[in-house]
């Protein structure tokens, strides 16, 4: 029952409306709290001096990353099979939100390499992988613009992002095995040392504010997009009448 | 789409067919990723083909950019001249009176603008990923900056003459790489000379004369070519 | 080196990276919103001019 009323576009509408203002609130608490512990209460790393703080940042990115495009993934799969035309939405409008991620991950882990192996840059097996993964994002992304009828866009892109998601972790595992052939650098940007407790606390509870923020920015995204896509039919009108 | 372009004067046509050209690109933006992100993937390739030792990359690296370059330039050139064929504005152009030059002229300065100008701008991340020595950097993106436009030009012949055919984007290649051929050995001299510190302006200096002769010779060619499809 | 610039160039492109996505949605809206008056005018002069 539940499942068929959130199929339909204005109850999808406005029940959401109600509470991503307090998704951001949460996002934004946890997110203070977090980077306070992390970045002027935490200790700095007896190896690797300050930097270690960009983990604060680097390491809920790169798990934000990667659940997106799980959670994309399995929403393409429900949006192929069941051709919920919410699903197909909310699957789509992820794309951005998890392509926004990897470009932090990246260029974070590219800062915090710099000063702490002394370059910005290194073919490890992680980055790459990383690198990657953004670019599977990019073709979803383009490919669902690229296609005027809204529902065949989200079809091929939702396909699209399925063999991504398939090809996903046999991309990690030749990479890394690719990096173990050449040995050139042996040194792997994200490895290295266990993680200390009074580290492992605000990573966390980032990570967590990071979940929220997708919910908030998913949720927002997706209502644009009914709106925009629904246009010229009457609960839209009645929705902008309301906001008058 | 016809466009109307404005009535008498050549700058004015120009600049009124440049400014359409740059607006039907921006209006579907996302596409004008599409080179660009071409560009990051292929190189991204060489790595993970070659493997990611630093001095090997940087070896190559003068050469992989620009073919890379080379690549993602012919790829965005069918573009150049295509939806206006098929939806007939382009013999709307031909038989509008203005100089069908100015007008390949304004489509090749919007083509460079949208495909050759974020290579030059992409180039120092792809330097970093290439490991291209920092000696080398400058000359790298003048080379870029000088050599791109030429590739516009000279390709857009290219696109003229196959715009009519079907398989026209494949054949384009064919015949464009040929002579790209200068071009490409010109500026990874120019850049190669640089990582070694060796003197690099000679060559600098030929792509500067290539990139005056093709601006004032290709459009000329292009519009022939445009004509003889068309015809 | 000096790691604190490195600290501050991560956080702060982390920032305008996220915040761009969080905006971006809020932008198109109003775009939207305008297009939908719009056509709503359209609409309502014809049926006007109909009538």
């Amino acid at each position: 029952m539940f499942i068929h009323k959130m199929g339909s576009p204005p109850w999808f509408y406005n029940f959401t409306g109600k509470f991503i203002p307090w998704l951001w609130l949460i996002f934004g608490v946890l997110t203070v709290w977090g980077l306070y512990l992390g970045l002027i209460k935490g200790p700095a790393d007896y190896l690797q001096g300050e930097s270690v703080r960009i983990i604060y940042l680097h390491v809920p990115a790169a798990w934000m990353s990667m659940l997106i495009y799980m959670m994309m993934a399995i929403m393409a799969f429900i949006a192929l099979v069941w051709r919920i035309r919410i699903v197909e939405i909310l699957a789509m409008t992820s794309a951005p939100i998890g392509a926004a991620f990897t470009i932090v991950t990246l260029t974070a882990g590219s800062l915090w390499g710099r000063p702490t192996w002394g370059t910005y840059w290194v073919w490890d097996a992680r980055l790459t992988s990383e690198l990657v993964l953004l670019f599977l994002y990019l073709g979803v992304i383009g490919l669902y613009n690229a296609i005027d009828e809204p529902r065949k866009a989200a079809r091929a892109a939702c396909l699209l992002s399925l063999v991504g998601a398939v090809n996903l972790p046999i991309i990690h595992y030749s990479v890394k095995w690719w990096n173990t052939l050449h040995q050139g650098s042996s040194i792997s940007l994200l490895g290295g040392s266990s993680i200390d407790a009074s580290m492992l606390w605000p990573m966390l509870i980032v990570a967590v504010a990071a979940k929220f923020f997708y919910a908030a920015n998913l949720l927002t995204r997706a209502r644009v997009k009914l709106l925009e896509q629904d246009m010229r039919k009457g609960w839209v009108r009645e929705v902008l009448k309301e906001k008058n | 789409m016809s466009a109307q372009v404005a009535g008498g004067s050549l700058s004015g046509a120009f600049f009124a067919l440049l400014r359409r050209d740059l607006l039907l690109a921006f209006r579907r933006r996302t596409e004008l990723l599409f080179p660009v992100i071409f560009l990051l993937v292929v190189i991204s390739l060489f790595p993970l083909g070659i493997g990611p030792s630093p001095q090997l990359l940087a070896r190559i690296a003068p050469g992989v950019i620009w073919i890379a370059a080379l690549l993602a330039t012919v790829i965005s050139l069918d573009a150049l001249f295509r939806s206006d064929f098929e939806d007939g504005s382009l013999e709307q152009f031909v038989i509008s009176g203005h100089p069908l030059t100015l007008i390949s002229l304004a489509k090749i300065v919007a083509h460079w603008l949208v495909a050759g100008l974020p290579i030059v701008l992409l180039s120092p991340l792809l330097a970093l990923w290439m490991n291209l020595p920092t000696e080398s950097l400058g000359v790298m993106i003048l080379t870029l900056a000088l050599g791109t436009p030429i590739l516009s030009l000279i390709g857009s012949i290219g696109v003229g003459l196959t715009i009519s055919l079907k398989r026209g984007g494949q054949l384009l290649s064919l015949l464009v790489f040929p002579l790209y051929v200068p071009i490409l050995i010109i500026a990874t001299a120019a850049v190669m000379a640089a990582s070694d510190g060796l003197p690099y302006t000679q060559f600098l200096g030929l792509l500067l004369a290539g990139l005056i002769t093709s601006v004032t010779l290709a459009p000329f060619a292009a519009a022939a070519a445009l004509k003889i499809s068309l015809s | 080196m000096s790691h604190l610039p490195f600290i501050w160039a991560a956080y702060s492109i982390g920032a305008v990276v996220l915040l761009w996505c969080a905006v971006a949605p809020l932008v198109h809206k109003k775009s939207i919103t305008r297009d939908i008056r719009r056509l709503i005018q359209i609409e309502e002069s014809s049926r006007d001019s109909n009538s």
